[in-house]
């Protein structure tokens, strides 16, 4: 069994709900995951499940209103951030530091009118006391250990002369260069080419590897966590559905959602002509959504207990860390039997 | 190879040239440069590349949306890159274009009975408001979308109905060929699989050709025929679907392959991965001889001096590197 200390991260029953003219929007919806020292863990989903959410409610980035983060703890190396407010001194000091962020889409983080020279001081300064010309120091090696050559030069450039792959490097180096202990990368990869999104895949897990940080990967490309994640938590309309080892998760499916994503990719191995097998339906609005569990009416192994109780909770289900939130043994397409 | 009177669209020698200056400097981009192909009644010919590829520009020029700065393209006996202004009117309602993002092509403002009014009455034949009402149920249906749905906007409809409805505008013209531009890359995974499923159902259908577009390898192999892998304006490769995941050549392919991420624990561990250094060069200077050489492992002296034409190996897979031969023979 995993030991409670090693836990860097600790999230325990988030909930947060976004109040819109159409009613309560419950994005994050009693979500609990944790992500241990030197570990890189993949939090999967589609688009509105809540996996970005999530991540903005652990750095207090919801926007309110009308967001809301409703209930739940977040604990960071023992202490939890929910009870400092999202503008106090305290988050203000860890986001960007100890955490920090990087997101989908490079340009929109970076500050168009800056050179990334002054960006990178900015956030070093903030949070180290050093001068500027130490900090330019700190700023051009920060650059070099992502791969960024001639990085003295690179320094006076702005986000627009650099491509896609630069920025989203500069972007990782602002996390080397405050030595964050926790990383959370929102699509890293995403808006960039596949050459490219390989390149920046291993040098992101290549540092977080060699500087002993934790790395969070938010994304919906299951193909993108197999190589790097080692472990899995699957979203699926604002709670954690499935959670286990990459092993357990691609290899052995147990929710019928997970079984269901992974059905739908295209994979480069089958012989022509194999049918893919989508999920039908589409994702549910998650506006004032019933106590149930959101997959039923897309799923496959739905029975008479699942219409008729409350959102199964995440259990363990079997050996390994394993955990699932589903009555059905899709296996046995019968109603588990949680003793 | 194929019967001439099977070709239905015979791309030759196309280039796309844009034009751009840069301060006083002028610039030539060249976005397409002598690409070459055909594409059969009823097949799927995918194209395949990173961005600024020059894939988008090649099907915009099919349908002559760009105007190509020399080439022919010649469907159904006419050469499209020559047709008067005039001319093209036909050719616009017999190839059809689906894009990436639905929302963005069709009108905020109209719903989607509107929408596809306008498409099948573009014909400017009579037709009876009893005729379009029909037509209409019958396109919505076609493409798994309730006749019911007829008085909604395009604003209520999700990701994946939007497409459908962008599906059901490009049928109502009733096509023989649809460039598809990235049609599935802006779907969450699980709509992917149901709008690629519809894409294949629709070809066995209605007999359909398609020039599918799109940068992701693993749609294009699972939806193709024929694969077509485009760097920096050339066609690099051209195969079999069947055999690109078993015998590709050209480096560039192979460390393309290699980089696709798959969701099969084991063999996402055991196969080889190349990881290209640097990054796609920018077209504007465009590296000399063979695009490909600056990231290639395998570069020799020839490879930035001249650049190899794409020459057939044999069993309809071509290959445009100067090693080919010696590369397919290593397999």
């Amino acid at each position: 069994m995993e030991n409670k200390k090693d836990y860097l991260l600790e999230v325990k029953h988030l909930r947060t709900s976004f109040f819109t003219t159409n009613g309560e929007v419950k994005a994050v919806n009693d979500v609990s995951f944790h992500v241990n020292r030197g570990e890189v863990v993949a939090i999967v989903g589609e688009s509105g499940c809540g996996k970005s959410v999530t991540q903005m409610s652990i750095m207090q980035l919801v926007q309110s209103p009308p967001g809301k983060i409703l209930g739940g703890e977040v604990i960071f190396n023992g202490k939890n951030l929910l009870e400092y407010g999202p503008n106090s001194k305290e988050m203000r000091s860890i986001r960007g530091d100890k955490i920090a962020m990087i997101f989908q889409e490079p340009m929109t983080a970076l500050d168009p009118v800056m050179t990334i020279g002054d960006q990178l001081v900015e956030v070093i300064r903030t949070h180290r006391k050093v001068s500027r010309k130490e900090a330019l120091v700190i700023a051009e090696k920060a650059l070099d250990s992502v791969g960024i050559p001639d990085a003295k030069a690179r320094l006076t450039n702005y986000p627009f002369e650099m491509s896609g792959g630069m920025r989203q490097r500069a972007m990782i180096a602002t996390a080397v260069a405050c030595e964050s202990e926790l990383l959370i990368a929102d699509e890293p990869t995403t808006a960039l080419d596949v050459t490219t999104q390989a390149q920046v895949m291993e040098l992101l897990v290549d540092i977080v590897h060699k500087r002993g940080m934790s790395l969070i990967i938010v994304t919906h490309n299951l193909g993108v966590v197999n190589r790097y994640a080692d472990r899995i938590y699957v979203m699926y309309a604002g709670h954690v559905v499935e959670q286990g080892t990459t092993e357990q998760i691609l290899k052995y499916p147990h929710h019928p959602y997970t079984e269901g994503l992974l059905a739908s990719v295209p994979k480069l191995e089958e012989e022509v002509g194999e049918k893919l097998v989508p999920i039908p339906g589409t994702p549910p609005n998650l506006t004032d959504i019933p106590d149930i569990c959101p997959f039923i009416p897309r799923c496959r192994y739905v029975c008479d207990k699942c219409r008729n109780s409350a959102m199964p909770p995440l259990e363990k289900a079997g050996e390994g860390g394993r955990y699932l939130a589903c009555y059905v043994d899709i296996n046995t397409n019968e109603v588990r039997d949680n003793g | 190879m194929a019967e001439e009177k099977d070709v239905i669209l015979d791309v030759q020698n196309l280039k796309m040239y844009f034009k751009t200056a840069k301060g006083f400097k002028k610039q030539v981009v060249k976005a397409v440069d002598d690409v070459s192909f055909q594409v059969l009644k009823g097949q799927t010919l995918g194209l395949v590349g990173e961005s600024g590829c020059g894939k988008t520009t090649t099907g915009k020029c099919i349908l002559r949306i760009n105007d190509p700065t020399d080439g022919h393209i010649i469907y159904k006996g006419r050469d499209i890159a020559r047709l008067k202004k005039s001319e093209l009117r036909e050719n616009r309602r017999d190839i059809q274009l689906i894009f990436q993002d639905p929302y963005g092509s069709l009108n905020p403002r109209q719903n989607l009975r509107t929408i596809l009014k306008d498409a099948i009455v573009g014909d400017h034949k009579p037709h009876t408001a009893e005729e379009i009402r029909r037509e209409i149920d019958r396109l919505l249906t076609l493409v798994e979308l309730s006749p019911l749905m007829a008085d909604r906007y395009p604003h209520e409809l999700s990701g994946g109905q939007r497409q459908r409805l962008g599906i059901a505008r490009a049928l109502a013209c009733k096509p023989t060929l649809i460039v598809c531009d990235e049609p599935v890359s802006a779907l969450d995974v699980s709509i992917q699989a149901q709008i690629i499923n519809l894409f294949e159902r629709l070809k066995d259908e209605l007999g359909l050709t398609y020039v599918f577009i799109a940068h992701d390898i693993a749609v294009v192999k699972h939806i193709a025929d024929v694969i077509a892998v485009m760097y920096l304006g050339h066609i690099v490769e051209m195969m079999d679907a069947k055999q690109i995941f078993r015998n590709p050549v050209h480096p560039y392919t192979r460390s393309l392959l290699s980089a696709v991420p798959t969701v099969d624990y084991d063999s996402e561990r055991t196969r080889e991965r190349i990881i290209l250094q640097g990054e796609v060069p920018s077209p504007t200077h465009a590296p000399s001889g063979c695009p490909f050489h600056p990231r290639c492992v395998y570069a020799k002296d020839i490879c930035s001096k001249e650049c190899p034409a794409l020459k057939d190996i044999g069993d309809k897979h071509s290959v445009a590197c100067h090693f080919a031969e010696q590369f397919s023979s290593e397999k």
